[in-house]
């Protein structure tokens, strides 16, 4: 049975392995840490926010400080898909962001009937304005 | 439950009654203040039950209070004063007898839900048997001071007892939002506070109305505290008839229905509440997910500082772990207190998470906190927290992703996942003399303009709603303008490629472009992190928002250029920056952290609304989407490419299928080559310590250990000695200048 973790993970509860929700590829051991089996790389951020004020004119261009924030890219290794991007500063370990109790997983799922996709549930509605 | 794991054990009683006896100055009671759970059920509440328990007719009896508490948050709205409660800044609430919030108006701001219990808790427990004070039908007390209980000192809230037959049933409560409260700097949150002194009034809840009537030696007092002495007595006036209605619609619910029936509503709400989490917390997966953050400054200076959080879900119970987090600046506002964080998760719940789940504290009861204490996130009794909406977002905003992570395999959900919202205020604060002579301190509704974030299967919406507060408007800028001597010259225009990417983009923030035009002393004051490292992340592959500064352009009269050469005008900040229009203007970029400065005729005070979270690898977004983001200039073709990888025709926007296929394939390919393995990724990322270019404060790897601005030197968490006392920032120039002086010289003789 596959639990969909995340819009990009899923773990196969009988193999216990997450995979890849886009392409089916294996990523590791489900009581380990995702990005084990993902690939990543560092980015300046602003290869991604780039400035929209003029970088030769200003200190402030909207465009991240590099000395402050790199962005860290994780992707799957078959299809390049991003499953995870991390804003960090330099050098900072990345995080061990989704550590799920498998066992409780598993227990918790024998009760309930496979999904063939994510449930989205009701939309998002901000209630409405006041003034 | 709900009680802080950090809390030391009780005192016995007689020991209590003795401290209280005797206790020269009653300070906010730890007692109180660490507990955010629900009161235990009185034995007055238990025969209340044992009577009425039909839950068919408690839910009639719920429906009919709501009614009368939403028909007095209406009056909160239309009558306050304060621009805050126009623009639904404000909220209006029933308690039980002990305090607990168990009905908050459909309305408004729910942030306040888990907060007015503390300071009611400290009128039973301090004024209602102190014989110089008492709590009599009539009554009113008021509070401001956050250390007893309220979001930021900036809100004030008033709080009437509900007597029946002689015996307090209820508490009827109203807050607002009300700005300007006497601080050193005007509009109530001022950056500059070194101490508490420096925040203005400091309220403990105090009695301020008898027989329904406001004491006016006490209204003058506070009157003569603050800078709008007329909004502070007609906001207290407002909120007492508020409390008034709620009071008059609970004895006619008594009436009808018998006081059993109010008080077991009352009591049921909350504990149904709590019973309906613990349901709903059962169905989320087991497990801990991680989320760490920086905010890049003080409001003072650019340092960069840690929210660590580590949210664990075990059966029905949820716990924030926020340890690791920043240790306290002692001199500085920007700190927040446990409690605005509580009250702040508690609307991402009843927001963002559970929207149907009724408004009221019960919603937190299954939910633990641990905090290093004392640390930016629960600072000591003595430390500013003014400005605590620079650190309490970001908290939020950890909370909100740490969330989404367990939510998203859920096969059961009350609303859809949703990448992180727009958490800064980025809106101007002003204050000084109007163009009909009055002096006020507030805040722009801009604030009320964050981005929203995606969700999975679509864009966030642009302008939307404050994290705090998702019903409430940015006004109109006219009306605005007819009591404020200042113009929005360019307002609510989208900024262009300011855009969380993703395959669902985030909702865009607007630019504003202000000057001010008729008044002798006015000013303005920024107040929002994020033109260093940005304000919030993306979700599942989708990335954050941008930085963004204040751009400024002095030495120039708009008002004169656009009556005399008005096509030299520009209308976004883009090109006025860039292109640099008018030749005797000067041009300069900030953090967006001025303290409050006066402004000068037709100078030009430029800042962005900021944009939510993009969801999903940008990659992945239909290229339709993309396409109607440019034509309506929303993305710049360099967007379109170098983050979409679009391939169109520049004239017709015309969609090359095929080509841009091959084009995401070949930048996936180029992904996947320019990447590595996890582990030799980490070999060489990972340092064992900041790197020293940046101050910085917080853990690093090991949450028991934290930083106080040197990479080298780390201290026990919250036991950080001596504490983070930061330089004044003229003297830190100073010393910078006198150093370089001496240096100069030296090199001379
Ligand atoms: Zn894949």
């Amino acid at each position: 049975m596959k639990v969909f973790i995340t819009s990009m993970l899923n773990i196969d509860l009988d193999s216990e392995r997450w995979e890849c929700a886009s392409c089916g590829h294996d990523i590791g051991d489900a009581r380990h840490n995702y990005k084990e089996g993902l690939l990543a790389r560092e980015r300046d951020p602003s290869e991604i926010h780039a400035p929209i004020l003029d970088a030769a004119k200003y200190d402030f261009t909207f465009a991240p400080d590099p000395d402050w924030c790199r962005i860290v890219e994780y992707c799957c290794p078959n299809c390049g898909r991003l499953a995870e991007v991390e804003y960090l500063p330099p050098g900072h370990p990345p995080a061990h962001d989704i550590e799920l109790d498998i066992d409780a997983l598993k227990a918790q799922w024998a009760k309930r009937e496979a999904l063939d996709k994510p449930v989205l549930g009701p939309d998002f509605v901000a209630p409405p304005h006041h003034h | 439950m709900g009680d802080d794991m950090d809390i030391g054990g009780a005192a016995s009683s007689a020991v209590e009654s003795f401290l209280k006896e005797t206790s020269l100055y009653l300070a906010p009671d730890p007692e109180i203040m660490e507990n955010h759970g629900l009161e235990p059920r009185t034995a007055y509440e238990d025969q209340c039950i044992a009577k009425e328990s039909d839950p068919v007719r408690l839910e009639i009896v719920r429906e009919r209070i709501l009614a009368g508490v939403n028909e007095s948050f209406e009056m909160l709205e239309n009558m306050g004063a304060a621009p805050g409660a126009k623009w639904g800044d404000c909220v209006s609430a029933v308690y039980t007898a002990s305090g607990d919030l168990s009905l908050a108006s459909s309305g408004g701001v729910v942030i306040f839900c888990n907060l007015v219990q503390y300071p009611i808790k400290f009128v039973n427990k301090y004024w209602a048997g102190e014989p110089t004070v008492g709590i009599k039908e009539g009554d009113v007390f008021i509070v401001n001071d956050a250390r007893y209980g309220q979001a930021h000192n900036t809100d004030q809230s008033m709080m009437m007892p509900v007597f029946h037959e002689g015996q307090i049933v209820a508490w009827a409560g109203a807050t607002v939002h009300e700005g300007e409260n006497g601080a050193i700097e005007p509009g109530g949150m001022p950056s500059l506070a070194e101490q508490i002194w420096d925040e203005g009034l400091k309220m403990s809840p105090f009695k301020v109305a008898e027989n329904y009537k406001l004491r006016r030696d006490l209204v003058t007092f506070l009157q003569n505290s603050v800078r709008e002495p007329k909004l502070q007595y007609a906001d207290m006036k407002v909120k007492m008839y508020v409390c008034r209605r709620i009071e008059t619609r609970i004895h006619e619910a008594i009436a009808e229905y018998g006081v059993e029936a109010v008080v077991a509503a009352l009591r049921m709400n909350l504990e149904d509440t709590d019973a309906e989490v613990r349901r709903r917390l059962s169905e989320w997966p087991d497990g801990t997910t991680r989320h760490s953050w920086w905010t890049d400054g003080t409001l003072r200076e650019n340092v960069q500082i840690k929210i660590n959080l580590e949210l664990t879900k075990k059966g029905d119970e949820l716990t924030f772990d926020y340890r690791g987090s920043s240790p306290e600046f002692t001199n500085r506002s920007n700190n927040s207190l446990d409690i605005t964080v509580k009250g702040m998760l508690a609307q991402l719940f009843l927001t963002f998470i559970w929207p149907d789940i009724p408004r009221n504290q019960g919603v937190l009861a299954p939910v633990k906190f641990i905090f290093d204490t004392p640390s930016v996130l629960k600072p000591a009794f003595g430390t500013p927290n003014a400005q605590s909406m620079m650190t309490v977002f970001t908290a939020w905003s950890a909370g909100q992703v740490c969330a989404m992570k367990l939510l998203y395999s859920n096969p059961h959900k009350y609303t859809r996942v949703l990448a992180p919202w727009f958490n800064m205020i980025n809106t101007f604060l002003f204050g000084g003399l109007t163009q009909h002579g009055e002096m006020v301190g507030n805040v722009c509704a801009d604030i009320n303009g964050m981005g929203g974030g995606a969700l999975a299967d679509r864009d966030g919406e642009h302008g939307c709603a404050p994290i705090f507060a998702t019903m409430s408007d940015i006004g109109e800028q006219e009306f605005i303008e007819e009591e404020m001597p200042f113009i929005q010259i360019v307002s609510k225009k989208m900024m262009k490629d300011n855009q969380g990417f993703g395959c669902q983009r985030g909702g865009m923030g607007y630019q504003m472009v202000l000057a001010m035009r008729d008044s002798p002393a006015f000013g303005f004051m920024l107040t929002a992190m994020g033109a260093k490292f940005p304000n919030i992340p993306g979700l599942f592959g989708g990335y954050g928002c941008p930085t963004y500064p204040l751009s400024r352009i002095s030495g120039v009269d708009v008002f004169d250029i656009l009556q005399k050469d008005p096509g030299s005008f520009r209308y976004s900040i883009e090109e006025l920056m860039n292109e640099r229009p008018f030749k005797d203007g000067k041009y300069t970029t900030h953090p967006m952290t001025i303290g409050y400065t006066l402004a000068k005729r037709g100078e030009l005070y430029m800042i962005s609304q900021g944009t939510g979270g993009g969801f999903g690898d940008p990659l992945d977004r239909d290229p339709k989407d993309v396409i109607r983001d440019l034509d309506e200039d929303l993305i710049s073709h360099d967007v379109a490419w170098r983050i979409y990888r679009v391939v169109y025709n520049r004239e017709t926007l015309h969609v090359d299928e095929l080509a841009t296929e091959e084009a995401r394939n070949a930048a996936r390919r180029a992904r996947i080559a320019a990447s590595k393995p996890f582990g030799e990724f980490c070999k060489e990322w990972v340092k064992d310590k900041p790197s020293g270019k940046v101050p910085y404060y917080g853990s690093w790897a090991d949450k028991s250990l934290v930083h106080a601005g040197s990479p080298d030197v780390v201290h026990p968490a919250g036991q950080v000695n001596p504490p983070v006392i930061m330089t004044h920032p003229m003297q830190a120039k100073i010393d910078r200048l006198e150093a370089e002086l001496a240096a100069c010289r030296e090199g001379k003789s």
